[in-house]
């Protein structure tokens, strides 16, 4: 019978299926961070039950860090507790951490992969629901709550109900100036914010195919935001190049017994999904969100929508309040107080140098403030290796620390009440980068030349 | 886990759709390692202005309603993986949420937290958002083990669907990591027979 990707890899990690129906599903990666563990460790030692696999856990701490200083102890007291309280639970217990001073530290899904931690054909959690990004290796990966969290500490296992498949295919080119981030915010503008839960979603298609690591890491990355439970690609030669050498990496005798097994790592051509879309790569053009779900999207040089069906009204209309936009509008020049580029959903090496590339020799506009924040150290090693640094200096953008920062606002990174910020990272609920703040999520590229005008303007006509 | 059973009570009517994490829980207040104490946080810049005096609109500061059902739009609990967001709203006293459509992850953990997420058509919810709304001391009837939530007072009754095996948990107060840690020894025996041991260190 013919297998999906994803019920390749999930079945090869059931344990086994429980009465009732759920299956023990085998974790290969556990990955925490500081914010939803603490629990979970006390949780553990509550009921006097050890890590029972240690070694296969790795904690970084992100969320609640500051991008500036990072040498310097951290300021705001609950936040300086929450980072200790890690350390102290990974020293305790026997788990490797890469805090901050680390030489890898950053965000957890930009490490996972930057070490080779992150493999095909493995099951990867983590208390985050952006843990998707990781599917971009071909591996099952998805975000889990502190409970969960525990009962991986506990066990390496969960307990679950296999989703239902949904294959997502985007065939064709993308045109100039249309980036993996276009893609998927057309995807989940076409799909909506929740037209994927319940699904395990694999993305296909010559457009896919046709990205590198990091364009698949941010289309994979945003699964959850059309609540899917995760989302996938088929491992391929661009993910095995990407993986070779890196620290964790299969080595030598056993890297060619890996890359065998994960050659088979395929949907079979036969495979029947539960549900199925596609889309032509020609049609996406930039995109921008102008309302309060990730949903909400439209072409950079389109309209906000004049109707919505009956139920959403209400909804809808709370959303462009609380935007300050109204229905039927075009958002080109619109003045724009803020440029956030950064998350886990956009801050790789490639991120950076596509804005770098663009605005060399140029100047952010006067009223913009830029901010930069790479995913990791290793980013913004490498940033600084190019000269980077330099280029995005001059040009009046300021590179920060790694850390989620700005996308979620826990550390001191907020946007103002009411000041309009493009942001590359992946929610622009209400208040998420601060209260009050207004956020329309785009690409590195849309952010970088919306900081040098200054106000939202059609992209393809300002591109190198 | 407490245990949950049948449940009396009036409900708070929140008829948005899309209601996520954030909103449940901003956050900024997910620096508490301990779980207690969400609940004065919940839904806190809907619920506060940003000087902490209440915004009398919103519908938790509305004397007319109170209740441990939360009745809200479709797609309840999107965004994050925060159980924070369980266990505010569990701390603010609310055991049930009721909506035609929830996010996976937020599901979930409301499961692990002993907070029953009620999943109705979107034709009841619309139903049972005229009874909330037009009266804030109707009363609601669920019951678990029957899969039934009632409104005595009009006589509408309705089914609803929850996996048998949560349904177990959440009666007898049972986590999963009860069942889980039982079962190690198959758990050992299936790393033991792995194709190969997926290392963490080569």
């Amino acid at each position: 019978m013919p297998k999906s990707l994803f019920d390749k890899i999930w079945e090869a990690h059931v344990v086994k299926t429980a009465p009732g129906g759920l299956d023990i599903v085998y974790i290969d990666r556990h990955l925490i961070h500081e914010v939803t563990s603490p629990q979970a460790f006390d949780e553990l030692e509550a009921r006097n039950l050890p890590l029972f696999r240690p070694a296969r856990i790795l904690a970084t701490a992100d969320h609640n860090v500051p991008t500036r200083n990072q040498h310097l102890p951290i300021e705001e007291p609950l936040s300086r507790s929450q980072v200790d309280k890690l350390t102290v639970n990974c020293a305790k217990h026997g788990v490797e951490l890469y805090g901050l001073g680390h030489a890898r530290q950053g965000i957890v899904h930009v490490i996972g992969p930057e070490l080779g931690l992150t493999l095909p054909g493995t099951t990867i959690v983590c208390g985050d629901s952006h843990t998707s990004t990781h599917g971009a290796f071909g591996a099952v990966a998805f975000g889990i709550g502190t409970s969960q969290v525990a009962q991986v500490m506990a066990t390496q296992c969960l307990l679950l109900s296999r989703p239902q498949r949904m294959r997502i295919s985007v065939d064709g080119a993308l045109r100039p100036g249309v980036t993996a981030k276009d893609l998927i915010l057309y995807v989940i503008s076409q799909l909506g914010t929740g037209g994927a839960t319940g699904y395990f979603v694999e993305y296909a298609g010559s457009a896919v195919r046709a990205l590198s690591m990091e364009g698949r890491m941010t289309v994979c990355n945003m699964s959850i935001e059309m609540g899917a439970r995760g989302g996938l690609i088929a491992p391929d030669e661009t993910t095995f190049a990407y993986v070779k050498g890196r620290p964790y990496a299969p080595k030598e005798a056993a890297w060619d017994q890996a890359v065998a097994y994960w050659k088979t790592l395929f949907s079979d051509e036969e495979t029947v999904f539960d549900a199925e879309h596609r889309f032509d790569a020609a049609a996406i053009t930039p995109m921008i969100t102008y309302g309060t779900n990730p949903g909400m999207g439209i072409a950079l040089n389109g309209h906000i929508p004049s109707e919505v069906p009956a139920s959403e009204v209400e909804s809808f209309d709370k959303s462009l309040q609380y935007m300050g936009f109204q229905r039927g509008e075009s958002l080109l020049g619109k003045e724009i107080n803020y440029v956030f580029i950064g998350s886990c959903t956009n801050s790789r090496i490639e991120d950076l140098r596509a804005v770098a590339a663009y605005v060399q020799g140029k100047q952010k506009a006067r009223h913009v403030e830029a901010i930069i924040v790479p995913g990791s150290k290793q980013v913004e090693q490498q940033a600084i290796a190019e000269g980077l640094d330099r280029i995005l200096a001059d040009a009046g953008f300021e590179l920060r620390e790694p850390g989620c920062s700005a996308c979620l606002a826990m550390n001191e990174d907020k946007i103002p009440a009411d000041a309009y910020c493009v942001a590359t990272s992946n929610r622009n609920f209400e208040g998420r980068q601060g209260p009050g703040s207004r956020t329309l999520l785009a690409s590195p590229l849309v952010a970088a030349i919306t900081a040098v005008q200054g106000r939202i303007v059609d992209i393809t006509q300002y591109l190198n | 886990m407490e245990k949950f059973q049948t449940l009396h009570s009036a409900a708070v009517p929140l008829p948005l759709e899309n209601i996520d994490t954030d909103q449940i829980i901003p956050a900024r207040f997910l620096k508490a390692t301990t779980r207690e104490g969400f609940g004065e946080n919940l839904f806190r810049d809907w619920r506060y202005h940003t000087d902490g005096t209440p915004k009398p609109d919103f519908v938790l500061n509305d004397a007319c309603y109170a209740g441990q059902i939360l009745l809200a739009g479709k797609n309840f609990g999107c965004g994050s993986s925060r159980e924070h967001a369980a266990w505010a709203l569990y701390d603010a006293g609310f055991r049930v949420v009721i909506s035609s459509y929830f996010a996976d992850i937020f599901r979930g953990n409301a499961l692990n937290t002993g907070l029953l997420p009620l999943q109705v058509t979107d034709a009841e919810l619309a139903r049972l958002f005229t009874l909330a709304e037009r009266d804030g001391d109707t009363q609601f009837v669920v019951n678990l083990p029957e899969q039934t939530l009632h409104v005595p007072a009009t006589g509408d009754s309705f089914h609803f669907d929850i996996d048998a095996y949560k349904k177990e948990c959440l009666i007898n107060g049972y986590d999963d990591i009860d069942y889980l840690v039982s079962q190690k020894p198959a758990i050992e025996t299936y790393e033991q027979n792995r194709p190969w041991t997926w290392e963490t260190k080569w």
